[in-house]
């Protein structure tokens, strides 16, 4: 059986995904980009191959997204996570319309049509504002690990406002909330009310339309997607694998090619 | 019949325009180095027609400051404003500007003169503000040149109608007081067989830049709107009313006519006809186009060749009978045109679909200059729900490297013409599906 992969460079986090010809998910990995983007890349997918116990030969055709889709030097072309993500998200789940990635530095908004083109997309610009690394600084500060936010933050019973929009002074920002005595969890709340308004903006310039998937790595946050429900007025679609929509879209174009180098046979069959 | 061959005419006119550039700069630092004057005028309206008659040199500080963005050497003049006192805020042209003057008119390509007068239009709002700073340093007249602006967008007031006669007759008494000025300044005497062989030269110009984009409308395309038009677009700038500047449009069409008879397109592999709308990004001015024509796309046309030239696209022609009365109906159409294709440029744009037969449409707002750039938004979303046709909106600057990133750039750029590439591979295929 014929494997396709998807190795997504993220500046945060790398992600790889092996598929079946069936489009289903065999294996995948998550590890730290960390500095050596090239050695990230190729232990990803090292440890998504050793998941399932597969060989390298045994992969047809490997896909690298993400800022570093440049540095996967094994891959066998390259495809922007905006394209991949709207792949991934359309084949999870066929409904969408809208997707919202939301990264370690960037966030995206991009609306696809029914087979996953890309109809429109928008991301934040030149700052990292409304992304997981704004998370990351609150977590900094609150001294609170990323995995707990969420549920911390869902505790909350009266949030306050941030008001910066600057990742950096953000830090100084609940710093400054919790000497003025506030809960840590109303911080936090009003850390993930934040994101969401920009995140609500992004969506707005290019359409919010049901139904509309929660992609990367905040999407494991149940905070986020809980005030995203709120703000957007929807439900938005999430899943234990909507950090790994990039890699997965990767390997659904990987696969897109392992299918057209084939000859076309007519089996037998005759008029 | 074949065309007559012509000897190393392809390029021609991208080699003979960089050159008279490089003339034009040396004759300014020779003006410079004489301690002599020049008028500062700005590219929407230049009024060349009538400074060429006192034989003003003329200064266009908005290519002084491009070019040192394209020279690499932008931030330089940039972080000299603002150590000065300017706002990272202000328009970039303005900042390398007011650097040139605080050194004394040191350049990339020579020496900038200092100015006897400033000349400008109502087309721009920081075109007035930027004067001012002049005005402020050399106590030096001020003119602007009031152009009544299009009432009802897409719907320009014509000749013989009561509107357009009106605003006809307020922009000639405006130049009657340019001329008294310059006559005041140059100590010399309007002549009108002059500004009649300007105005004729002009002529010429306009009717040439009016053929070229025509031309650029063919398969493949001859030029690339961004990169060798913005240099077309200099020389129709800095040689708008002279000999030269007939001569090298006339050189140009005859150059795109033979391209478009032999079939030479600009690009060996033309995937993709592109619109540009905004002021092109300086800073990386080659990579920024490269990023595009990696993937077979090529800019075949764009608004900044309409605003740019002060609405030379328009191709008005003066009557030499009748030149002041002519001048003053040229300036205002011509300008008017060049502040709707700025303002409303999907008014162009809808057009350009079907005349330039184009795969999409990329909009470049930049981040110093509010006067191009509000509205672009909007714009786009009108393009978007009355024409099926892909748009991507690109931020950065045309000045300040510090906000163009780009890896940021060429990740957007890239999923634009992944949705193009598979947009079309669907259309193909769902062709292919109706033939069985």
């Amino acid at each position: 059986m014929p494997y396709a992969a998807g190795v997504d460079v993220g500046s945060t986090q790398t992600k790889a995904v092996i598929i079946n010809e069936e489009k289903k998910i065999v294996a995948r990995s998550l590890i730290d980009t960390g500095a050596n983007v090239i050695k990230a890349a190729e232990k990803a997918y090292l440890l998504a191959l050793n998941a399932e116990k597969l060989r390298e030969e045994e992969i047809e055709y490997v896909v690298g997204t993400g800022y570093g889709r440049y540095k996967v030097t094994f891959g066998n072309t390259q495809v922007t996570e905006i394209s991949c993500h709207g792949r991934g998200a359309i084949t999870m789940f066929p409904g969408t319309q809208t997707v919202l990635d939301m990264g370690g530095q960037d966030t995206k908004a991009i609306r696809v049509n029914e087979t996953g083109e890309i109809i429109d997309f928008c991301m934040n610009d030149k700052c990292a504002a409304g992304t997981g690394r704004f998370l990351g600084a609150a977590s900094t500060a609150l001294d609170i690990p990323i995995d707990k936010l969420g549920p911390t933050a869902l505790t909350s019973q009266k949030p306050v406002r941030i008001s910066t929009t600057c990742t950096v002074f953000a830090e100084t920002e609940v710093l400054s909330w919790l000497g003025k005595g506030k809960k840590i969890q109303d911080i936090l709340m009003g850390v993930h009310l934040s994101i969401a308004s920009r995140s609500a903006a992004l969506l707005r310039r290019v359409g919010i339309n049901e139904e509309v998937t929660f992609t990367g790595g905040v999407a494991k946050n149940l905070g986020m997607v809980s005030v995203l429900n709120e703000k957007l007025g929807l439900k938005v679609n999430v899943s234990d694998d909507s950090p790994y929509m990039g890699a997965l879209g990767a390997a659904l174009f990987g696969l897109d090619h392992i299918f057209a180098s084939r000859t076309p046979v007519l089996q037998g069959r005759t008029l | 019949m074949c065309p007559k061959p012509l000897e190393n005419v392809t390029g021609r006119g991208a080699r003979d325009g960089a050159a008279l550039f490089k003339n034009w700069f040396s004759d300014l630092t020779e003006t410079a180095n004489a301690d002599e004057r020049a008028a500062y005028v700005y590219v929407m309206g230049s009024m060349a027609e009538v400074l060429r008659v006192f034989d003003m040199p003329m200064v266009f500080p908005e290519i002084n400051s491009l070019q040192t963005a394209v020279r690499h050497v932008s931030l330089d003049y940039l972080n000299e404003a603002e150590d000065y006192g300017y706002s990272p805020d202000i328009c970039g042209y303005v900042k390398a500007d007011v650097s040139v003057q605080l050194q004394n008119g040191k350049h990339p390509l020579g020496r900038i003169p200092k100015p006897s007068i400033a000349v400008l239009t109502n087309a721009c709002n920081t075109y007035l503000k930027w004067a001012e700073i002049w005005e402020r340093m050399y106590s030096i007249p001020m003119f602007t040149l009031d152009i009544p602006a299009t009432r009802e967008a897409g719907h320009p007031s014509r000749p013989g109608e009561k509107q357009f006669e009106i605003d006809k007759q307020y922009v000639q008494g405006q130049i009657g007081e340019l001329i008294e000025t310059c006559e005041n300044i140059s100590a010399k005497k309007f002549d009108m067989n002059k500004l009649t062989e300007v105005l004729g030269y002009v002529n010429k110009m306009t009717r040439g830049w009016e053929r070229i984009l025509e031309l650029n409308k063919s398969t493949p395309s001859l030029f690339n709107a961004l990169t060798e038009g913005t240099i077309y677009l200099g020389v129709a700038n800095a040689f708008r009313g002279t000999a030269a500047g007939a001569k090298f449009f006339t050189d140009l069409v005859e150059e795109l006519e033979y391209k478009t008879a032999q079939g030479i397109g600009t690009l060996v592999d033309e995937k993709y006809r592109l619109c540009f709308i905004g002021v092109p990004c300086y800073p990386i001015f080659r990579r920024f186009n490269e990023m595009f024509s990696e993937w077979g796309g090529t800019f075949v046309t764009s608004t900044y060749l309409q605003f740019a030239t002060g609405g030379m696209n328009l191709g008005f022609q003066y009557d030499l009978e009748n030149p002041l009365e002519s001048l003053a109906e040229g300036v205002l159409i011509s300008v008017r045109d060049a502040m709707d294709s700025m303002f409303n440029p999907e008014l162009s744009v809808l057009k350009m679909i079907d005349d330039f037969n184009l795969d999409g449409i990329i909009y470049h707002p930049i981040k110093s200059c509010r006067t191009v750039s509000t509205g672009l938004a909007d714009n786009r979303r009108y393009i978007m729900e009355n024409r099926d046709i892909p748009t991507l909106f690109v931020e950065s600057d045309m000045m300040d490297p510090r906000v163009v990133s780009e890896a940021q750039m060429k990740n957007r750029i890239d999923a634009f013409f992944e949705g193009l590439s598979s947009r079309r591979a669907r259309k193909i295929k769902a062709k292919d599906m109706e033939k069985i």
